[in-house]
């Protein structure tokens, strides 16, 4: 092959290998999430109550103790499952049963959910019990929403603040 | 070398056949336009680290502007970018594409091993390095791309904590992180760029470690293919600067994402797919990796074995070892020479390079028997002097030709003819100089053709390059001066080469007929008979 059309062969690749690189770096784009929807984001940890209630100790049965096991109590540490509901203009779209973490089942429960929605008006209601209640709920939050494209709406749950917060 | 055995060895087999023919051809398509030394599919390894240390300057670069607040990290980001284009924002996209292009010759260069079979037998460990490499690659480019804070950093954000929160091993999921504004912390940053420094600093032990086993490994690309590829990396980065997408805001999502496909390819699986499934694809997909050098195992011929009453510890083959496989060691039989050669089988891949570059393995030796200090068992020297007598008689006529070939080059089946004889080597610097000058001298054959992988394509990564310095006289042992040059060729072709072998044999064979006969062969007292006595 002549000197030339090597050196221009050269150039060929160099310029496809660019062409290339430059190309795969950002395209074909990738629609992660529809365009005329919205999310919402459940996303929180809490840890239900004791699974059993504490029993107390009579004075004498504490002094059977060893010293240092000597307590006023004695408390399970399994947790109670949460139940959790969102329901979205009366209708129930999402019910989970959250059991707790850990090996003894005495961490708290985690619970990370997304769901996609068309965007609009939303009548929204959470519901949560973490006392172990058979029925009912212990938390409830109702609340209007407009979600508008691509909206991300994050639910957490922190007791201290009331319970549900929207963010 | 290989016996591999049931469906799966086949489907291997299969497979690296399938593969190494497409580099071959991809290989010799580039060679119309490169010169061997500058082709870029047999420089991949040393790209790899061109691109590593376009990468790390880059970066240390971009560092300085660079800010690691949730809301400064991209405008930092963008402050490169735009108000500083001409140098900040080149270094970005030369830190952007760098690391794409480091991934694409990564990855080639461990396809490329495994087609030519280099990465079973004492080759596992390059192979097995190479991968835990090239995952840290991954893992460092995907942080990367965390650090913008853009749309396609909040995308690959939530996609990774989310698949990590999946191994359920994190007390508190990592994924809560991204779910709001607020939510994230600046030291979040701060952790993510300790990650995406600290990641390629081990990589580069790594990659240190995963040349242990390599004699004088190349690790810079030939000057002018290094030009080619930074001018081609700077024209990318002038022509279509690396930019953000809008900034990350974790009240939206981000819809549409321009993906980096050289690092993200697998995110949107990781996305639609369930995690316990994209979990154990992925271990699978690594376990794999990890193992295929034993799927199945190769079997080796045996080592080299040292003669020590041949050896006097030269050190020639410890010189032309390609790969570290021989030390010299303190004299062990008392012998009066300083040294011995020592073979570690463990790190050998039993190329016979060491043989041909052993003074003693000489085929003009008859008083003894024919050992030099270091031979293959299984493709001795004596064996190699028989197969090239045995050649050497049945050829006849004019322009008679005694072509050496390795195993990994051009296929020699069916070359054999009444003026060809065919001697099939384990590598092209398994043949000791002596022995072109044995069959000249000898004329066992008019002209010697070495023929081998195609130029700086060796499969044992020096046999050209010593073969064609011994001939040249610039490397013992060397070719004796009395070989004429126009009666030796050599044709580096590679397996897709067959025609061009057969071209350069009968272009070899008009010439060596233009020439007078050979000399009238002298012969010792104690010489078998040759040819020559034959045809008397």
């Amino acid at each position: 092959m002549p000197e030339l059309a090597r050196w221009a062969g050269q150039l060929l690749f160099y310029g496809l290998a660019a062409l290339l690189t430059g190309f795969f770096a950002t395209r074909p784009v990738w629609q992660q999430f529809p365009k005329d929807r919205a999310q919402i984001t459940i996303a929180f940890v809490h840890g239900g109550e004791r699974k059993d209630a504490c029993t107390k100790f009579a004075a004498e049965e504490i002094a059977r103790l060893p010293p240092r096991a000597r307590r006023p109590s004695d408390c399970g540490r399994e947790r109670v499952p949460l139940r959790f509901e969102l329901a979205l203009d009366g209708r129930l779209l999402l019910a989970r049963t959250v059991p707790p973490s850990g090996i003894s089942r005495d961490g708290p429960s985690r619970l990370y959910e997304k769901l996609a929605l068309p965007a609009g008006r939303y009548a929204i209601t959470l519901r949560l019990a973490d006392s172990g209640r058979a029925e009912g709920f212990d938390y409830e939050r109702r609340f209007d929403i407009e979600l508008r494209p691509l909206q991300n709406l994050a639910i957490d749950f922190q007791p201290d603040r009331g319970g549900f917060v929207i963010r | 070398m290989a016996a591999p055995s049931g469906f799966g060895a086949r489907a291997v087999k299969f497979l690296r056949a399938r593969v190494r023919l497409l580099f071959d051809r991809a290989e010799s398509l580039l060679g119309l336009a490169f010169p061997p030394a500058w082709n870029p599919l047999l420089n991949l390894g040393a790209l790899g680290f061109f691109f590593f240390w376009i990468v790390t300057a880059s970066g240390i670069y971009v560092y300085i502007f660079f800010d690691t607040g949730v809301t400064q990290a991209y405008d930092s980001v963008e402050y490169m970018t735009r108000e500083q284009w001409y140098l900040a924002g080149v270094m970005r996209s030369f830190h952007r594409y760098g690391s794409d292009a480091l991934v694409i010759v990564a990855a080639l260069h461990l396809l490329r091993e495994f087609g030519q079979d280099r990465y079973r037998g004492v080759r596992w460990f390059s192979w097995l390095t190479g991968i835990v490499v090239l995952v840290l690659v991954f893992v460092a480019g995907i942080t990367g791309y965390w650090l913008v804070w853009d749309k396609l950093a909040q995308y690959v954000a939530v996609v990774t904590s989310e698949w990590l929160d999946a191994l359920g091993i994190f007390g508190e999921p990592i994924a809560r992180n991204f779910v709001a504004p607020g939510a994230l912390d600046d030291r979040f940053f701060t952790l993510m760029l300790f990650v995406h420094i600290a990641v390629p600093l081990v990589a580069l032990i790594v990659l240190w470690v995963h040349l242990q086993r390599i004699a004088k490994p190349r690790i810079n690309p030939p000057r002018g293919l290094a030009c080619g590829a930074f001018v081609s990396l700077l024209a990318l980065s002038l022509a279509h600067p690396a930019t953000s997408r809008p900034p990350a805001d974790l009240a939206s999502v981000p819809g549409e994402v321009g993906l980096d496909w050289f690092y993200l390819a697998a995110y949107p699986l990781l996305e639609i797919l369930p995690a316990p499934l994209t979990w154990a694809t992925a271990l699978f997909l690594f376990a794999l990796a990890l193992s295929i050098p034993w799927l199945p195992p190769m079997r080796l011929a045996r080592p080299p074995r040292v003669d020590l009453d041949n050896c006097n510890g030269c050190a020639r083959c410890f010189a032309d070892c390609p790969y570290d496989a021989i030390t010299m060691v303190p004299r062990s039989d008392g012998a009066p020479f300083s040294a011995e050669a020592r073979v570690d089988p463990g790190s050998c891949v039993r190329c016979g390079i060491c043989a041909g570059a052993c003074p003693t393995a000489t085929p003009f030796r008859r008083a003894s028997a024919l050992s030099p200090g270091i031979d293959l068992p299984d493709l001795p020297i004596a064996a190699l002097r028989d197969r090239v007598e045995a050649e050497g008689r049945r050829l006849s006529g004019r322009g008679r030709i005694m072509v050496f070939g390795c195993a990994e080059g051009v296929p020699l089946e069916g070359l054999a003819s009444a003026r060809v004889g065919v001697v099939r080597l384990n590598c092209a610097g398994q043949l000791p100089p002596a022995f072109v000058d044995y069959v000249l001298s000898r004329d066992l054959a008019e002209g010697v053709l070495v023929t081998g992988c195609a130029a700086n394509a060796c499969h044992a990564r020096f046999g050209i390059l010593w073969t064609e310095a011994r001939f040249a006289r610039t490397r013992d042992p060397q070719l004796r001066r009395r070989v004429p040059a126009e009666r030796l060729r050599t044709l580096w072709a590679g397996r897709l080469g067959r025609r061009a072998l057969e071209a350069e044999i009968a272009s070899f064979a008009r010439a060596l007929e233009a020439l007078p006969p050979p000399a009238p062969v002298r012969r010792a007292p104690g010489l078998p008979a040759t040819r020559e006595v034959e045809r008397a």
